[in-house]
């Protein structure tokens, strides 16, 4: 069963219309992940999200996703009718937006939030959702969780929130983790708490995590293998420790672009685009 | 002469104290980093200096020249702020033209042509963006916008909140870059607010860093080298951005 493929990708393309035709965001992708912490970097455009967007089958209309093979733990997610899908979103595979301001419900409290995801895919009493809720809530370090589950998302710090998205997409319990930009709208202090969380989470019950980020340093920090995306494709592909010893042109560029703590360097080296901005 | 003094400043909002007896003394032509979480009210330090948190107590001087309550003309041309977000700053329905020339109309300065077409080949904008709109630049160019407004008046000091989180790793390089090069040319003076440590390595003097409206330790930015902090707070704040991976010891 561990051997098995948590989620087996090949050749996955994702297409928009635009006036001058149909435009490729992403361009035959293919990758296998087991139970690992899988990382894919890329600058905005890459293509990125809508990968991981495309593994849920969230891609909006007009947009078009095909792909030659999408198994997840041996179902066929192409095959599978939107009803199915909808069973299996949040309760096999969730995925953590960026900003928690514009994914929470603003109208409803935080604990009617989560008990949604739950109630939504297992048929509970309503004692034992609450006590779940309560439960979930704790272990992504709220403090005080009676008083946070009647708070609305107004209420609550960005660092919060996002802990409470975490709390929603983990509280059924699914087996694949996607995090979109999970912390980008966070602190750095914040970060490293939500992302020490999300590790903790993944490891304890043996998910798998597609962690997207623009970050490539802490994509490096937190993931065992890493795809670097560029223009839909991935232009490399490696283990995390590797990172530094990376060959292709972009991956390295991007590295570089990076501002180091002991920074000694007048200017930083700033990547060619002319090559690709078409305006 | 230093650029900016603030000396026992308390800003509030509303009941609330979100700044509580900051003393910062900034030189000019120093390039000076407030480093803290959200909600510390470094941005609000900022907000302040500019005029658009007018419910502070205590002393801010910009150049030698005290800072009133009230909205003061002068004052925008030897200060202006550079804001987080370039894709919420910028009018959506104001072309790049119209908005960089709009400082020069309300300050009655003449030769707003050459003044735009200066400024954007400063910023590293080519002339067919002019007469663009915001929507259809990308977030560096946007940003770059931004800037180039900020700079119309020909301030010595300039405010940035921020003005790199917004961006990807390699445009917030080139942004950075162009920060760095303006200075060295025209001899600015930043007050930048960041949360970004290494940002901080790279383009500043010294920091202060914030918690909770207060300053608990101001160091040089080269402080981050080795992790020479202190503070307890700051030496927290240090770890969490990662330490510096390129020292083992």
């Amino acid at each position: 069963m561990s051997d098995m493929p948590l989620l087996e990708l090949e050749n996955l393309r994702v297409s928009f219309p635009t006036p001058q035709g149909r435009v490729e965001v992403v361009k035959g992708l293919s990758f296998t992940l087991g139970r690992e912490r899988l990382g894919i970097v890329g600058e905005s455009g890459s293509g990125k999200s809508m990968t991981g967007r495309a593994i849920l089958r969230l891609v909006r209309k007009p947009g078009r996703q095909q792909a030659d093979r999408m198994i997840f733990d041996g179902i066929d997610l192409q095959g599978l009718s939107e009803r199915k899908m909808r069973d299996l979103r949040g309760a096999r595979i969730s995925m953590i937006m960026q900003d928690p301001k514009f994914s929470l419900n603003p109208v409803m409290t935080i604990g009617a939030q989560i008990a949604e995801a739950l109630k939504t895919h297992e048929n509970l009493a309503r004692s034992e959702v609450k006590s779940r809720v309560l439960e979930m809530l704790h272990s992504v370090r709220i403090n005080d969780p009676e008083r946070v589950v009647n708070l609305y998302p107004h209420e609550v710090s960005g660092g919060m929130g996002q802990r409470i998205m975490i709390a929603m997409m983990l509280i059924p319990r699914p087996d694949l983790l996607i995090a979109d930009e999970p912390t980008s709208a966070l602190d750095v202090s914040v970060q490293a708490q939500v992302l020490d969380l999300i590790d903790e989470l993944v490891r304890d019950k043996g998910m798998g995590l597609i962690l997207i980020s623009h970050d490539l340093n802490l994509v490096a920090r937190y993931c065992d293998r890493i795809l670097v995306m560029h223009a839909g494709e991935v232009v490399e592909s490696c283990a995390a420790e590797d990172l530094h010893k990376a060959t292709h042109p972009y991956t390295q560029g991007l590295l570089a672009a990076v501002p180091r703590m002991e920074e000694t360097r007048e200017e930083l080296p700033v990547l060619d685009r002319s090559a690709w901005s078409g305006t | 002469m230093s650029a900016i003094i603030l000396k026992n400043l308390d800003i509030s909002y509303g009941h609330t104290k979100v700044v509580e007896g900051v003393n910062i003394e900034v030189a000019e032509g120093e390039s000076f980093a407030l480093v803290g979480e959200s909600g510390s009210g470094k941005s609000t330090i900022l907000k302040a200096i500019a005029g658009l948190a007018p419910d502070w107590s205590g002393e801010i001087s910009v150049l030698g020249q005290p800072r009133g309550r009230n909205v003061d003309q002068g004052f925008a041309t030897r200060c202006q702020m550079v804001f987080q977000d370039p894709y919420g700053s910028l009018h959506p329905r104001k072309s790049v033209d119209t908005v960089l020339s709009e400082p020069l109309k309300i300050h009655g300065l003449g030769n707003r042509d050459a003044r735009v077409i200066e400024m954007l080949a400063a910023v590293g904008l080519d002339q067919r963006f002019r007469f663009r709109y915001p929507h259809q630049l990308s977030g560096g160019q946007r940003q770059r916008v931004a800037i180039a407004r900020a700079l119309m008046l020909e301030p010595k000091v300039m405010l940035l909140d921020e003005p790199t989180s917004a961006l990807d790793v390699s445009v917030q390089a080139e942004i950075l870059n162009l920060l760095k090069k303006l200075r060295r040319e025209q001899g600015l003076t930043y007050l930048m607010v960041t949360h970004n440590l290494p940002v901080v390595s790279f383009m500043c003097d010294r920091m202060a860093v914030m918690n909770k409206g207060r300053i608990v330790e101001i160091a040089p930015a080269t402080a981050l080298h080795d992790g020479s902090f202190t503070d307890p707070y700051t030496q927290s704040l240090y770890a969490a951005s990662g330490g510096n991976p390129d020292r083992k010891d």
